[in-house]
């Protein structure tokens, strides 16, 4: 599984931050999201994968990297 | 085909009796016929009531709809534009404009900082209530004083202003005074406000307000600003606390198992979210004719989104109507969705996960002390769905 994030998009709601904190943080100056693993351990993806999809502004693009296995 | 569209004739404005957490059976009767109905407005203009969890997300994630108070359809007089500052009712680029400087200051690690300050305020309240005697109303001696203080703190608001200060929000936001006093309540407001960004240029202090001084944004806008993380900043949780003490009384099975193990406390906030969805409605209003859920919503049409029914909806959620505070979280629409996701909700969640588990650890036996009918509840018209007092009791030590 492979991420990125997309600041322009980010509303800085945090909840990537939230569901994730392995792999996301907030920039503590402006708030948007900060990826801090774009290819997550196993242990971390479901969380990632969560974070993904409440994330408000659509700012977390996930990707299934080829031959990774993850559905 | 759309002829046989069931239609709302006006949003409900009562619950059902007995079932004071469930959602208007009106809405639910409509989500029934899908997720997206008609509605008529108040001032007759004809609408949609969008009921459905997968279809509410997808206009509030929709460009083409606008967040804009001056272009609402709804009553047959002209609504002037929001107010400056005031950025729930705007669209991007003046709605970011206001929300990106306020981001850095609501970040979940910065909110995270909070929270020894918030439990301090929580067992400063949670004392007062046990001096006091076995009894209290939990919304005066608890759910309001804790996010009151907590936001005025971090917006600078001093601690000698805040019994006035939240009386005139109350007013103008519970739903329950007439358009005299709702005025005053909120010009009384609006006076305050501006006194006080004029004190924090003049001398800042450690506080956001303070900070945002030093922005390009001018007072009229530092007040519109301020208005608008007061207001939500505790009506919305004040409720969350009362409703949501209430709903576990009254579901004690659920309160026992949060008592037993309090490492679920930070899933059952998201459960009471979901459950008691207080903040119940938001409205859009296309920008162009856009389709949702095979309807045509034609340009300069308002929808009304119902976030109660839309948390409940079975599509999305087992058993929606259960309250289950092991259920795991998987997203609600709470705090709404899109751009103007609620920027205070890491503060909010970490207020409520402070001050549930420390009123349940501090009184073990709390219960109902009226008959659980009897619990008056904020009428349906009001913004901010609640109780107005939660009467309760509990065992001296
Ligand atoms: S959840 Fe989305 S919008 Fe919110 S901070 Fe993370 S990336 Fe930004």
């Amino acid at each position: 599984m492979g991420l990125s994030v997309d600041r322009e998009r980010c509303i800085g709601a945090g909840m990537c931050a939230m569901t994730a904190p392995a792999v996301f943080d907030q920039d503590p100056d402006d708030g948007l999201v900060v990826l801090l693993d774009a290819e997550p351990a196993a242990a971390d993806r479901a969380a990632a994968r969560m974070a993904a999809g409440v994330c408000p502004s659509g700012a977390i693009v996930l990707r299934d990297a080829p031959g990774s296995g993850g559905a | 085909m759309s002829e046989s569209l069931h239609t709302v004739a006006a949003m409900p404005t009562e619950r059902r009796p007995g079932c004071p957490f469930d959602p208007p059976a009106e809405l639910v009767e409509a989500r029934g016929h899908g997720p997206i109905v008609r509605l008529t407005h108040p001032g007759g203009m004809p609408g949609w009531l969008i009921t459905g969890y997968d279809l509410v997300r997808s206009v509030l994630a929709d460009p083409r709809f606008s967040s804009r108070k001056d272009l609402l359809n709804v009553v047959d007089f002209e609504i002037p534009p929001a107010p400056p500052g005031e950025f729930l009712l705007m669209d991007d680029p003046e709605h970011s404009r206001y929300r990106k400087p306020l981001v850095g200051k609501f970040t979940v690690r910065r909110m995270r900082l909070l929270t020894e300050r918030i439990e301090q305020v929580t067992a400063e309240c949670l004392d007062a209530m046990a001096a006091a005697g076995s009894s209290a109303d939990l919304v005066t001696a608890f759910a309001k004083p804790i996010p009151t203080i907590v936001i005025c703190e971090i917006l600078g608001v001093p601690y000698e202003d805040r019994a006035s200060f939240q009386q005139q929000i109350d007013a103008f936001m519970g739903g329950e005074v007439g358009d005299e006093e709702l005025i005053a309540a909120y010009t009384a407001t609006q006076e305050y406000l501006a006194r006080l960004v004029a004190a924090k240029r003049a001398h800042p202090t450690d506080d956001v307000l303070s900070e945002l001084t030093d922005s390009d944004l001018t007072d009229e806008e530092l007040k519109g600003i301020s208005l608008i993380l007061l207001a939500a900043g505790f009506d919305t949780t004040a409720n969350m606390l009362a409703l949501g003490t209430y709903a576990l009384l009254r579901h004690p099975e659920q309160l026992a198992a949060l008592r037993e193990d309090p490492s679920l406390i930070d899933g059952a906030v998201e459960e009471l979210l979901r459950y008691l969805s207080v903040a119940k409605t938001f409205m859009r209003t296309a920008l162009e004719d856009v389709e949702v859920g095979g309807q045509l919503v034609e340009a300069g049409t308002t929808v009304v989104l119902s976030y109660n029914t839309a948390n409940r909806d079975p599509e999305r959620f087992t058993d929606p109507d259960v309250l289950d505070v092991r259920r795991p979280f998987d997203g609600h629409l709470a705090f709404s969705h899109g751009i103007h996701q609620c920027l205070g909700q890491q503060l909010a969640r970490i207020e409520m996960r402070v001050a549930f588990r420390a009123l349940l650890d501090r009184f073990p036996s709390l219960r109902l002390d009226v008959p659980a009918e009897e619990v008056p509840l904020r009428p349906e018209t009001a913004d901010i769905y609640g109780v107005k007092s939660l009467p309760v009791a509990w065992d001296e030590k």
